[in-house]
Protein backbone atom coordinates (compact mmCIF):
# COMPACT_ATOMS: atom_id res chain seq x y z
CA UNK A 1 0.00 0.00 0.00
CA UNK A 2 1.17 3.52 -0.79
CA UNK A 3 2.22 5.38 2.32
CA UNK A 4 -0.36 8.13 1.59
CA UNK A 5 -3.16 5.56 1.62
CA UNK A 6 -1.87 4.07 4.85
CA UNK A 7 -1.80 7.49 6.49
CA UNK A 8 -5.33 8.20 5.30
CA UNK A 9 -6.68 4.99 6.82
CA UNK A 10 -4.72 5.54 10.00
CA UNK A 11 -6.11 9.06 10.33
CA UNK A 12 -9.52 7.47 10.93
CA UNK A 13 -8.13 5.90 14.07
CA UNK A 14 -6.68 8.88 15.82
CA UNK A 15 -7.62 8.91 19.45
CA UNK A 16 -8.01 11.76 21.90
CA UNK A 17 -5.64 10.90 24.77
CA UNK A 18 -5.46 13.36 27.66
CA UNK A 19 -2.01 13.60 29.24
CA UNK A 20 -3.09 14.48 32.74
CA UNK A 21 -5.60 13.94 35.57
CA UNK A 22 -6.32 10.24 35.50
CA UNK A 23 -7.98 7.72 37.77
CA UNK A 24 -5.51 4.80 37.51
CA UNK A 25 -6.71 1.20 37.71
CA UNK A 26 -4.27 -1.66 38.06
CA UNK A 27 -4.04 -4.98 36.23
CA UNK A 28 -4.29 -8.34 38.00
CA UNK A 29 -1.76 -9.98 35.69
CA UNK A 30 0.66 -7.05 35.49
CA UNK A 31 0.74 -6.77 39.29
CA UNK A 32 1.49 -10.49 39.57
CA UNK A 33 4.10 -10.98 36.86
CA UNK A 34 5.50 -7.53 36.08
CA UNK A 35 4.79 -5.57 39.28
CA UNK A 36 7.62 -3.10 38.78
CA UNK A 37 6.09 -2.06 35.45
CA UNK A 38 3.19 -0.38 37.23
CA UNK A 39 5.59 1.18 39.72
CA UNK A 40 7.66 2.50 36.82
CA UNK A 41 4.64 3.85 34.97
CA UNK A 42 3.46 5.84 37.98
CA UNK A 43 6.99 7.03 38.72
CA UNK A 44 7.40 8.30 35.14
CA UNK A 45 4.09 10.14 34.96
CA UNK A 46 4.06 11.44 38.54
CA UNK A 47 7.68 12.11 39.36
CA UNK A 48 9.42 12.56 36.02
CA UNK A 49 6.62 14.39 34.19
CA UNK A 50 4.68 15.87 37.14
CA UNK A 51 1.28 14.57 36.04
CA UNK A 52 -1.71 13.72 38.21
CA UNK A 53 -2.56 10.01 38.46
CA UNK A 54 -4.82 9.02 41.36
CA UNK A 55 -5.26 5.52 42.74
CA UNK A 56 -7.54 4.15 45.46
CA UNK A 57 -6.96 0.92 47.34
CA UNK A 58 -10.68 0.17 47.00
CA UNK A 59 -10.57 -0.72 43.32
CA UNK A 60 -10.52 -4.43 42.52
CA UNK A 61 -10.16 -6.79 39.61
CA UNK A 62 -12.56 -5.93 36.79
CA UNK A 63 -13.36 -9.66 36.65
CA UNK A 64 -12.27 -9.85 33.01
CA UNK A 65 -10.30 -13.08 33.20
CA UNK A 66 -13.16 -14.75 35.06
CA UNK A 67 -15.64 -13.46 32.48
CA UNK A 68 -13.71 -14.62 29.42
CA UNK A 69 -13.18 -18.00 31.11
CA UNK A 70 -16.92 -18.26 31.77
CA UNK A 71 -16.79 -18.13 35.57
CA UNK A 72 -18.96 -15.02 35.98
CA UNK A 73 -21.93 -13.72 33.96
CA UNK A 74 -21.75 -10.46 32.05
CA UNK A 75 -24.14 -8.77 34.49
CA UNK A 76 -21.59 -9.37 37.25
CA UNK A 77 -18.75 -8.07 35.11
CA UNK A 78 -20.70 -4.95 34.19
CA UNK A 79 -21.57 -4.22 37.81
CA UNK A 80 -17.96 -4.63 38.97
CA UNK A 81 -16.91 -2.23 36.21
CA UNK A 82 -19.72 0.16 37.19
CA UNK A 83 -18.30 0.10 40.73
CA UNK A 84 -14.86 1.05 39.38
CA UNK A 85 -16.50 3.95 37.50
CA UNK A 86 -18.25 4.95 40.75
CA UNK A 87 -14.89 5.06 42.56
CA UNK A 88 -13.58 7.29 39.77
CA UNK A 89 -16.62 9.56 40.02
CA UNK A 90 -16.40 9.77 43.82
CA UNK A 91 -12.70 10.68 43.52
CA UNK A 92 -13.53 13.62 41.26
CA UNK A 93 -11.96 12.27 38.06
CA UNK A 94 -13.36 11.77 34.58
CA UNK A 95 -10.34 10.31 32.76
CA UNK A 96 -9.88 6.59 33.31
CA UNK A 97 -6.52 4.84 32.78
CA UNK A 98 -6.49 1.04 32.61
CA UNK A 99 -3.28 -0.92 33.09
CA UNK A 100 -4.78 -4.04 31.53
CA UNK A 101 -5.75 -4.80 27.92
CA UNK A 102 -8.38 -7.36 28.95
CA UNK A 103 -9.94 -4.67 31.14
CA UNK A 104 -9.58 -2.08 28.38
CA UNK A 105 -11.45 -4.35 25.95
CA UNK A 106 -14.12 -5.03 28.52
CA UNK A 107 -14.62 -1.35 29.32
CA UNK A 108 -15.00 -0.61 25.60
CA UNK A 109 -17.41 -3.51 25.12
CA UNK A 110 -19.52 -2.44 28.09
CA UNK A 111 -19.62 1.23 27.09
CA UNK A 112 -20.61 0.30 23.53
CA UNK A 113 -23.27 -2.10 24.84
CA UNK A 114 -24.73 0.60 27.05
CA UNK A 115 -24.81 2.98 24.08
CA UNK A 116 -26.62 0.39 21.96
CA UNK A 117 -28.90 -0.81 24.77
CA UNK A 118 -29.49 1.91 27.39
CA UNK A 119 -31.85 -0.41 29.26
CA UNK A 120 -28.85 -2.60 30.16
CA UNK A 121 -27.02 0.41 31.63
CA UNK A 122 -30.15 1.25 33.63
CA UNK A 123 -30.30 -2.30 34.97
CA UNK A 124 -26.60 -2.22 35.91
CA UNK A 125 -27.08 1.11 37.72
CA UNK A 126 -29.91 -0.50 39.70
CA UNK A 127 -27.81 -3.56 40.56
CA UNK A 128 -24.86 -1.40 41.63
CA UNK A 129 -27.08 0.70 43.88
CA UNK A 130 -28.64 -2.40 45.39
CA UNK A 131 -25.25 -4.04 46.03
CA UNK A 132 -23.06 -1.06 46.94
CA UNK A 133 -25.20 2.07 47.24
CA UNK A 134 -22.96 3.72 44.64
CA UNK A 135 -23.62 5.80 41.53
CA UNK A 136 -21.32 6.64 38.66
CA UNK A 137 -20.64 8.85 35.68
CA UNK A 138 -19.28 7.34 32.47
CA UNK A 139 -15.62 8.31 31.91
CA UNK A 140 -15.09 11.16 29.48
CA UNK A 141 -11.92 9.49 28.28
CA UNK A 142 -10.85 5.87 28.49
CA UNK A 143 -7.15 5.27 27.90
CA UNK A 144 -5.01 2.23 28.17
CA UNK A 145 -1.83 3.11 30.08
CA UNK A 146 0.14 2.48 26.89
CA UNK A 147 -1.93 5.14 25.09
CA UNK A 148 -0.57 7.60 27.64
CA UNK A 149 3.04 6.49 27.19
CA UNK A 150 2.47 6.72 23.42
CA UNK A 151 1.23 10.29 23.89
CA UNK A 152 4.27 11.09 26.05
CA UNK A 153 6.77 9.16 23.92
CA UNK A 154 8.60 12.18 22.54
CA UNK A 155 8.88 13.79 25.98
CA UNK A 156 10.31 10.52 27.27
CA UNK A 157 12.77 10.48 24.36
CA UNK A 158 13.79 14.07 25.12
CA UNK A 159 14.68 13.38 28.73
CA UNK A 160 15.90 9.85 28.05
CA UNK A 161 19.51 8.76 28.46
CA UNK A 162 19.39 5.60 26.32
CA UNK A 163 18.15 4.81 22.83
CA UNK A 164 16.99 1.63 21.11
CA UNK A 165 20.26 1.65 19.19
CA UNK A 166 22.94 -1.02 19.08
CA UNK A 167 25.87 0.92 20.50
CA UNK A 168 28.41 -1.29 18.74
CA UNK A 169 26.97 -0.95 15.24
CA UNK A 170 25.05 2.32 15.57
CA UNK A 171 22.10 0.58 13.93
CA UNK A 172 18.51 0.72 15.28
CA UNK A 173 17.54 -2.30 17.34
CA UNK A 174 15.11 -4.60 15.55
CA UNK A 175 11.89 -4.83 17.52
CA UNK A 176 8.85 -7.09 17.30
CA UNK A 177 5.82 -5.34 18.76
CA UNK A 178 2.91 -7.36 20.12
CA UNK A 179 -0.26 -5.36 20.60
CA UNK A 180 -2.52 -7.83 22.44
CA UNK A 181 -5.81 -8.88 20.87
CA UNK A 182 -8.26 -7.01 23.08
CA UNK A 183 -6.60 -3.64 22.53
CA UNK A 184 -8.23 -2.96 19.18
CA UNK A 185 -9.45 -6.15 17.48
CA UNK A 186 -12.97 -5.74 18.91
CA UNK A 187 -13.27 -1.96 18.70
CA UNK A 188 -10.64 -0.70 16.25
CA UNK A 189 -11.52 2.96 16.73
CA UNK A 190 -10.63 2.73 20.44
CA UNK A 191 -6.98 1.90 19.82
CA UNK A 192 -4.34 4.23 18.39
CA UNK A 193 -4.15 3.25 14.72
CA UNK A 194 -7.00 0.75 14.92
CA UNK A 195 -6.67 -2.97 14.32
CA UNK A 196 -4.97 -2.70 10.92
CA UNK A 197 -2.23 -0.19 11.69
CA UNK A 198 -1.92 -0.01 15.47
CA UNK A 199 0.90 2.38 16.26
CA UNK A 200 0.66 2.49 20.03
CA UNK A 201 3.87 0.48 20.40
CA UNK A 202 5.53 1.11 17.05
CA UNK A 203 5.19 4.85 17.74
CA UNK A 204 7.12 4.42 20.99
CA UNK A 205 9.78 2.24 19.36
CA UNK A 206 10.37 4.65 16.49
CA UNK A 207 10.45 7.64 18.81
CA UNK A 208 13.04 5.89 20.94
CA UNK A 209 15.30 4.98 17.98
CA UNK A 210 14.32 1.39 17.20
CA UNK A 211 13.13 -0.27 14.01
CA UNK A 212 9.90 -2.26 13.79
CA UNK A 213 9.87 -5.73 12.23
CA UNK A 214 6.80 -6.45 10.11
CA UNK A 215 6.70 -10.25 10.38
CA UNK A 216 3.78 -12.35 9.05
CA UNK A 217 2.31 -13.32 12.42
CA UNK A 218 2.77 -9.87 13.92
CA UNK A 219 -0.92 -9.69 14.89
CA UNK A 220 -1.38 -13.32 15.93
CA UNK A 221 -2.59 -13.98 19.48
CA UNK A 222 0.06 -14.78 22.11
CA UNK A 223 -2.07 -17.80 22.97
CA UNK A 224 -3.39 -16.92 26.43
CA UNK A 225 -6.88 -18.08 25.52
CA UNK A 226 -8.16 -17.66 29.11
CA UNK A 227 -9.42 -21.19 29.94
CA UNK A 228 -6.92 -22.50 27.36
CA UNK A 229 -4.15 -21.50 29.77
CA UNK A 230 -5.90 -21.58 33.15
CA UNK A 231 -6.51 -25.32 32.79
CA UNK A 232 -3.29 -27.30 32.67
CA UNK A 233 -4.46 -29.87 30.11
CA UNK A 234 -5.36 -27.07 27.66
CA UNK A 235 -1.99 -25.36 27.66
CA UNK A 236 -0.87 -26.95 24.39
CA UNK A 237 -3.11 -24.33 22.74
CA UNK A 238 -1.25 -21.52 24.44
CA UNK A 239 2.18 -22.95 23.67
CA UNK A 240 1.30 -23.67 20.01
CA UNK A 241 0.28 -20.06 19.42
CA UNK A 242 3.41 -18.62 20.98
CA UNK A 243 5.50 -21.13 19.00
CA UNK A 244 3.84 -19.97 15.78
CA UNK A 245 4.76 -16.38 16.54
CA UNK A 246 8.39 -17.20 17.29
CA UNK A 247 8.77 -19.29 14.14
CA UNK A 248 7.38 -16.35 12.19
CA UNK A 249 9.67 -13.72 13.73
CA UNK A 250 12.86 -15.83 13.84
CA UNK A 251 14.08 -15.13 10.26
CA UNK A 252 13.90 -11.38 10.92
CA UNK A 253 16.44 -11.67 13.76
CA UNK A 254 14.69 -9.50 16.34
CA UNK A 255 16.71 -8.03 19.18
CA UNK A 256 13.70 -7.74 21.47
CA UNK A 257 9.92 -7.90 21.80
CA UNK A 258 7.83 -5.07 23.25
CA UNK A 259 4.32 -5.86 24.48
CA UNK A 260 1.15 -3.98 25.31
CA UNK A 261 -0.96 -6.47 27.24
CA UNK A 262 0.08 -7.65 30.73
CA UNK A 263 -0.39 -11.34 29.90
CA UNK A 264 1.35 -11.52 26.52
CA UNK A 265 4.89 -10.87 27.85
CA UNK A 266 4.42 -13.65 30.41
CA UNK A 267 3.52 -16.15 27.67
CA UNK A 268 6.12 -14.96 25.16
CA UNK A 269 8.74 -15.09 27.93
CA UNK A 270 7.83 -18.37 29.61
CA UNK A 271 6.92 -20.44 26.55
CA UNK A 272 10.40 -19.69 25.13
CA UNK A 273 11.72 -21.52 28.19
CA UNK A 274 9.35 -24.45 27.55
CA UNK A 275 10.26 -24.65 23.86
CA UNK A 276 13.93 -24.72 24.86
CA UNK A 277 13.37 -27.43 27.48
CA UNK A 278 11.09 -29.61 25.38
CA UNK A 279 12.50 -29.15 21.87
CA UNK A 280 15.99 -27.88 22.53
CA UNK A 281 15.30 -24.87 20.35
CA UNK A 282 16.35 -21.41 21.47
CA UNK A 283 15.41 -18.29 19.55
CA UNK A 284 17.52 -15.16 19.34
CA UNK A 285 21.14 -14.34 18.67
CA UNK A 286 23.68 -16.86 20.00
CA UNK A 287 20.79 -18.98 21.28
CA UNK A 288 20.26 -16.58 24.17
CA UNK A 289 16.52 -16.18 23.69
CA UNK A 290 14.64 -13.08 22.56
CA UNK A 291 14.12 -10.78 25.55
CA UNK A 292 10.49 -9.76 26.07
CA UNK A 293 9.53 -6.46 27.68
CA UNK A 294 6.51 -4.51 28.79
CA UNK A 295 6.29 -1.00 27.34
CA UNK A 296 6.82 0.43 30.83
CA UNK A 297 10.07 -1.51 31.14
CA UNK A 298 11.28 -0.18 27.79
CA UNK A 299 10.34 3.37 28.76
CA UNK A 300 12.23 2.82 32.01
CA UNK A 301 15.33 1.66 30.14
CA UNK A 302 15.18 4.74 27.89
CA UNK A 303 14.96 6.91 31.00
CA UNK A 304 17.93 5.20 32.64
CA UNK A 305 16.25 3.23 35.43
CA UNK A 306 18.32 0.41 36.91
CA UNK A 307 17.25 -2.86 35.21
CA UNK A 308 16.67 -4.60 38.54
CA UNK A 309 14.55 -1.66 39.78
CA UNK A 310 12.46 -2.33 36.67
CA UNK A 311 11.93 -5.91 37.86
CA UNK A 312 13.70 -7.48 34.87
CA UNK A 313 15.01 -10.21 37.18
CA UNK A 314 11.44 -11.58 37.22
CA UNK A 315 11.76 -12.59 33.55
CA UNK A 316 12.65 -16.17 32.66
CA UNK A 317 14.32 -15.25 29.36
CA UNK A 318 17.44 -13.26 30.18
CA UNK A 319 17.33 -9.57 29.32
CA UNK A 320 21.09 -9.01 29.48
CA UNK A 321 21.70 -9.48 25.72
CA UNK A 322 19.46 -6.46 25.06
CA UNK A 323 21.01 -4.42 27.88
CA UNK A 324 24.47 -5.11 26.41
CA UNK A 325 23.35 -4.02 22.94
CA UNK A 326 21.96 -0.77 24.37
CA UNK A 327 25.10 -0.19 26.41
CA UNK A 328 23.22 -0.17 29.71
CA UNK A 329 25.43 -0.94 32.68
CA UNK A 330 24.13 -3.33 35.31
CA UNK A 331 25.42 -5.40 38.15
CA UNK A 332 25.08 -9.14 37.54
CA UNK A 333 25.65 -9.83 41.22
CA UNK A 334 22.75 -7.56 42.17
CA UNK A 335 20.25 -9.27 39.87
CA UNK A 336 18.66 -11.53 42.45
CA UNK A 337 19.41 -9.42 45.51
CA UNK A 338 16.30 -8.98 47.58
CA UNK A 339 17.22 -6.11 49.85
CA UNK B 1 -36.57 -34.75 19.61
CA UNK B 2 -37.56 -34.91 23.26
CA UNK B 3 -41.01 -33.49 23.98
CA UNK B 4 -39.64 -31.47 26.87
CA UNK B 5 -36.69 -30.07 24.95
CA UNK B 6 -36.76 -26.31 25.33
CA UNK B 7 -36.26 -23.92 22.44
CA UNK B 8 -32.60 -23.09 22.79
CA UNK B 9 -32.60 -20.48 20.04
CA UNK B 10 -35.23 -18.50 21.92
CA UNK B 11 -33.05 -18.69 24.99
CA UNK B 12 -29.99 -17.53 23.05
CA UNK B 13 -31.69 -14.46 21.62
CA UNK B 14 -32.40 -13.30 25.18
CA UNK B 15 -28.64 -12.77 25.45
CA UNK B 16 -27.70 -9.44 23.88
CA UNK B 17 -24.26 -10.83 23.02
CA UNK B 18 -25.93 -13.36 20.78
CA UNK B 19 -27.94 -10.67 19.02
CA UNK B 20 -24.84 -8.54 18.54
CA UNK B 21 -22.76 -11.56 17.55
CA UNK B 22 -25.06 -13.04 14.93
CA UNK B 23 -26.26 -10.41 12.51
CA UNK B 24 -26.16 -12.42 9.31
CA UNK B 25 -23.62 -15.14 8.68
CA UNK B 26 -22.83 -15.68 4.98
CA UNK B 27 -20.80 -18.80 5.72
CA UNK B 28 -17.67 -17.40 4.11
CA UNK B 29 -15.36 -19.01 6.66
CA UNK B 30 -13.22 -15.93 7.24
CA UNK B 31 -13.63 -16.41 11.01
CA UNK B 32 -12.28 -19.94 10.75
CA UNK B 33 -9.38 -18.80 8.60
CA UNK B 34 -8.22 -16.25 11.18
CA UNK B 35 -9.08 -18.30 14.28
CA UNK B 36 -6.12 -19.51 16.41
CA UNK B 37 -8.38 -22.14 18.00
CA UNK B 38 -9.41 -23.51 14.59
CA UNK B 39 -5.75 -24.02 13.77
CA UNK B 40 -5.12 -25.98 16.96
CA UNK B 41 -8.39 -27.70 17.84
CA UNK B 42 -10.90 -29.57 15.73
CA UNK B 43 -12.91 -26.37 15.73
CA UNK B 44 -14.79 -24.38 13.12
CA UNK B 45 -16.55 -21.17 14.19
CA UNK B 46 -18.16 -20.93 10.75
CA UNK B 47 -20.06 -24.15 11.38
CA UNK B 48 -21.13 -22.99 14.83
CA UNK B 49 -22.48 -19.70 13.45
CA UNK B 50 -24.30 -21.66 10.76
CA UNK B 51 -25.87 -24.07 13.26
CA UNK B 52 -27.23 -21.35 15.54
CA UNK B 53 -28.43 -19.37 12.53
CA UNK B 54 -30.32 -22.45 11.30
CA UNK B 55 -32.26 -22.54 14.62
CA UNK B 56 -31.99 -26.35 14.51
CA UNK B 57 -32.81 -27.12 18.13
CA UNK B 58 -31.27 -30.59 18.22
CA UNK B 59 -28.07 -29.33 16.62
CA UNK B 60 -27.91 -26.44 19.09
CA UNK B 61 -28.40 -28.86 21.98
CA UNK B 62 -25.55 -30.95 20.61
CA UNK B 63 -23.36 -27.83 20.68
CA UNK B 64 -24.35 -27.13 24.29
CA UNK B 65 -23.42 -30.69 25.27
CA UNK B 66 -20.34 -30.89 23.06
CA UNK B 67 -16.67 -30.03 23.19
CA UNK B 68 -16.48 -27.40 20.44
CA UNK B 69 -17.89 -24.36 22.19
CA UNK B 70 -15.14 -24.64 24.82
CA UNK B 71 -12.30 -24.48 22.27
CA UNK B 72 -12.52 -20.73 21.59
CA UNK B 73 -9.69 -18.71 23.18
CA UNK B 74 -11.68 -15.46 23.19
CA UNK B 75 -9.04 -13.53 21.25
CA UNK B 76 -11.84 -12.00 19.16
CA UNK B 77 -9.74 -11.97 15.99
CA UNK B 78 -12.95 -13.10 14.24
CA UNK B 79 -14.64 -9.82 15.18
CA UNK B 80 -12.12 -7.75 13.24
CA UNK B 81 -12.29 -9.91 10.14
CA UNK B 82 -15.96 -10.83 9.68
CA UNK B 83 -17.19 -9.03 6.53
CA UNK B 84 -20.73 -8.93 7.94
CA UNK B 85 -19.81 -7.64 11.41
CA UNK B 86 -20.75 -10.83 13.17
CA UNK B 87 -18.85 -11.80 16.31
CA UNK B 88 -18.48 -15.58 16.65
CA UNK B 89 -16.55 -15.01 19.90
CA UNK B 90 -19.69 -13.43 21.39
CA UNK B 91 -21.91 -16.24 20.07
CA UNK B 92 -19.59 -18.63 21.91
CA UNK B 93 -20.00 -16.70 25.17
CA UNK B 94 -23.79 -16.92 24.86
CA UNK B 95 -23.65 -20.66 24.07
CA UNK B 96 -21.34 -21.35 27.01
CA UNK B 97 -23.55 -19.34 29.34
CA UNK B 98 -26.61 -21.35 28.30
CA UNK B 99 -24.70 -24.63 28.57
CA UNK B 100 -23.69 -23.75 32.13
CA UNK B 101 -27.18 -22.57 33.14
CA UNK B 102 -28.77 -25.78 31.87
CA UNK B 103 -26.09 -28.02 33.35
CA UNK B 104 -25.23 -29.36 29.89
CA UNK B 105 -21.55 -28.47 30.30
CA UNK B 106 -21.18 -31.63 32.37
CA UNK B 107 -21.62 -33.73 29.22
CA UNK B 108 -18.26 -32.69 27.72
CA UNK B 109 -14.66 -33.05 28.86
CA UNK B 110 -13.86 -29.41 28.12
CA UNK B 111 -17.11 -28.25 29.73
CA UNK B 112 -16.35 -30.15 32.93
CA UNK B 113 -13.18 -28.08 33.30
CA UNK B 114 -15.43 -25.24 34.44
CA UNK B 115 -15.37 -26.69 37.95
CA UNK B 116 -11.64 -25.99 38.26
CA UNK B 117 -11.87 -22.61 36.52
CA UNK B 118 -14.64 -21.51 38.88
CA UNK B 119 -12.93 -22.66 42.05
CA UNK B 120 -9.72 -20.80 41.19
CA UNK B 121 -11.41 -17.63 39.93
CA UNK B 122 -14.10 -17.30 42.60
CA UNK B 123 -11.63 -17.97 45.40
CA UNK B 124 -9.16 -15.39 44.10
CA UNK B 125 -11.80 -12.72 43.45
CA UNK B 126 -13.87 -13.13 46.60
CA UNK B 127 -10.99 -13.71 49.03
CA UNK B 128 -8.44 -11.29 47.62
CA UNK B 129 -10.13 -9.07 45.01
CA UNK B 130 -7.88 -10.23 42.16
CA UNK B 131 -8.38 -12.73 39.33
CA UNK B 132 -4.78 -13.84 39.79
CA UNK B 133 -3.10 -13.68 43.18
CA UNK B 134 0.54 -14.58 43.84
CA UNK B 135 0.01 -16.71 46.95
CA UNK B 136 -2.35 -19.01 45.02
CA UNK B 137 -0.44 -19.03 41.70
CA UNK B 138 1.75 -22.04 42.39
CA UNK B 139 4.69 -23.29 40.36
CA UNK B 140 3.40 -26.83 40.96
CA UNK B 141 0.25 -25.96 38.98
CA UNK B 142 2.22 -23.82 36.50
CA UNK B 143 5.56 -25.55 35.84
CA UNK B 144 5.93 -23.55 32.62
CA UNK B 145 6.41 -20.45 34.78
CA UNK B 146 9.99 -21.66 35.00
CA UNK B 147 12.81 -21.68 37.52
CA UNK B 148 12.44 -17.93 37.94
CA UNK B 149 9.00 -18.49 39.34
CA UNK B 150 10.32 -21.06 41.80
CA UNK B 151 12.70 -18.34 42.99
CA UNK B 152 9.83 -15.84 43.17
CA UNK B 153 7.68 -18.29 45.10
CA UNK B 154 10.45 -19.09 47.60
CA UNK B 155 11.05 -15.38 48.25
CA UNK B 156 7.58 -14.04 47.56
CA UNK B 157 7.38 -11.15 50.00
CA UNK B 158 10.93 -9.94 49.37
CA UNK B 159 10.65 -10.21 45.57
CA UNK B 160 7.48 -8.13 45.48
CA UNK B 161 8.92 -5.63 47.93
CA UNK B 162 12.06 -5.29 45.77
CA UNK B 163 9.82 -4.71 42.73
CA UNK B 164 7.97 -1.90 44.49
CA UNK B 165 4.97 -3.96 45.51
CA UNK B 166 2.71 -3.61 48.53
CA UNK B 167 1.76 -7.28 48.80
CA UNK B 168 -1.07 -7.62 51.35
CA UNK B 169 -0.22 -4.15 52.69
CA UNK B 170 -2.52 -1.32 53.67
CA UNK B 171 -3.28 1.61 51.38
CA UNK B 172 -2.95 1.72 47.59
CA UNK B 173 -0.28 0.00 45.55
CA UNK B 174 0.69 -3.18 43.78
CA UNK B 175 -1.13 -6.24 45.17
CA UNK B 176 -2.31 -4.26 48.21
CA UNK B 177 -4.70 -5.90 50.62
CA UNK B 178 -8.06 -4.89 49.25
CA UNK B 179 -10.12 -3.61 52.19
CA UNK B 180 -12.76 -5.92 53.68
CA UNK B 181 -15.57 -3.49 52.86
CA UNK B 182 -14.61 -3.60 49.18
CA UNK B 183 -14.47 -7.42 49.20
CA UNK B 184 -17.92 -7.38 50.82
CA UNK B 185 -19.17 -5.22 47.96
CA UNK B 186 -17.80 -7.74 45.46
CA UNK B 187 -19.63 -10.53 47.27
CA UNK B 188 -22.88 -8.55 47.18
CA UNK B 189 -22.39 -7.91 43.47
CA UNK B 190 -21.88 -11.67 42.96
CA UNK B 191 -25.09 -12.40 44.87
CA UNK B 192 -27.25 -9.78 43.16
CA UNK B 193 -26.05 -10.21 39.58
CA UNK B 194 -26.21 -13.99 39.31
CA UNK B 195 -22.56 -15.01 39.72
CA UNK B 196 -23.21 -16.82 43.00
CA UNK B 197 -26.10 -18.72 41.46
CA UNK B 198 -23.99 -19.71 38.43
CA UNK B 199 -21.16 -20.88 40.68
CA UNK B 200 -23.64 -23.00 42.64
CA UNK B 201 -25.04 -24.56 39.47
CA UNK B 202 -21.57 -25.60 38.30
CA UNK B 203 -20.66 -26.89 41.78
CA UNK B 204 -23.89 -28.93 42.03
CA UNK B 205 -23.47 -30.69 38.68
CA UNK B 206 -19.73 -31.15 39.18
CA UNK B 207 -19.98 -32.66 42.63
CA UNK B 208 -22.67 -35.03 41.37
CA UNK B 209 -20.35 -36.07 38.55
CA UNK B 210 -17.48 -36.51 41.00
CA UNK B 211 -19.66 -38.78 43.10
CA UNK B 212 -20.57 -40.84 40.02
CA UNK B 213 -16.87 -41.25 39.31
CA UNK B 214 -16.13 -42.15 42.93
CA UNK B 215 -13.92 -39.09 43.41
CA UNK B 216 -13.61 -36.57 46.21
CA UNK B 217 -14.06 -32.91 45.14
CA UNK B 218 -10.27 -32.47 45.36
CA UNK B 219 -9.63 -35.55 43.20
CA UNK B 220 -12.22 -34.33 40.70
CA UNK B 221 -10.53 -30.91 40.58
CA UNK B 222 -7.21 -32.57 39.80
CA UNK B 223 -8.90 -34.79 37.22
CA UNK B 224 -10.56 -31.99 35.23
CA UNK B 225 -7.51 -29.74 35.62
CA UNK B 226 -4.94 -32.19 34.28
CA UNK B 227 -6.62 -34.97 32.32
CA UNK B 228 -7.28 -35.16 28.61
CA UNK B 229 -8.91 -38.40 27.55
CA UNK B 230 -10.37 -37.38 24.19
CA UNK B 231 -8.51 -36.18 21.11
CA UNK B 232 -9.32 -32.50 20.59
CA UNK B 233 -6.55 -31.29 18.33
CA UNK B 234 -6.30 -31.35 14.58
Amino acid sequence: MKIEGKKLIWSEYQKDIPEDHYFYVRSCIRQNFFPASEKTFLDIVRNRLSLDFFETEHHTTCGGIAYHSDAIPQETLMTIVARQFALMTESGYSNYAASCITSFGIYNEILETWKESPEIETKVREMLWKACRREFKIPLHLSHASDIIYKLRDKIAEIGVNRLINIKTGEPLRVVEHIGCHYSKMFPSKGVGGAEYPVVLSGMVESWGGEIIDCPERRHCCGFGFRQYLIQSNRGYSLANTHKKFESMEPYKPDMIITNCPGCPYFLDRWQYVIKETQGKTYGENSQGIPVFTYEEVAGLILGYDPWDLGLQMHQTDVEPLLDKMGISYSSSDKYKLK
Amino acid sequence: MSEIMENYYEQLVQDHRFKEGLISCINCGTCTAICPAAEFYNYDPRTIANIVQSKDNEAIEALLKGEEIWYCGQCMSCVTRCPRKNAPGLIILALRDLSLKRGLFIESEKGRQQFAVNRVMSSNILNYGYCIYPRTFKHSMHPESGPVHEWIERNLDDVYKRAGGNLDGDGPGILRKIPAESLNELKKIFDITGATEMLEIVEKHSLKKAEELGMTPEEYFEYVFTTQEKEHSR
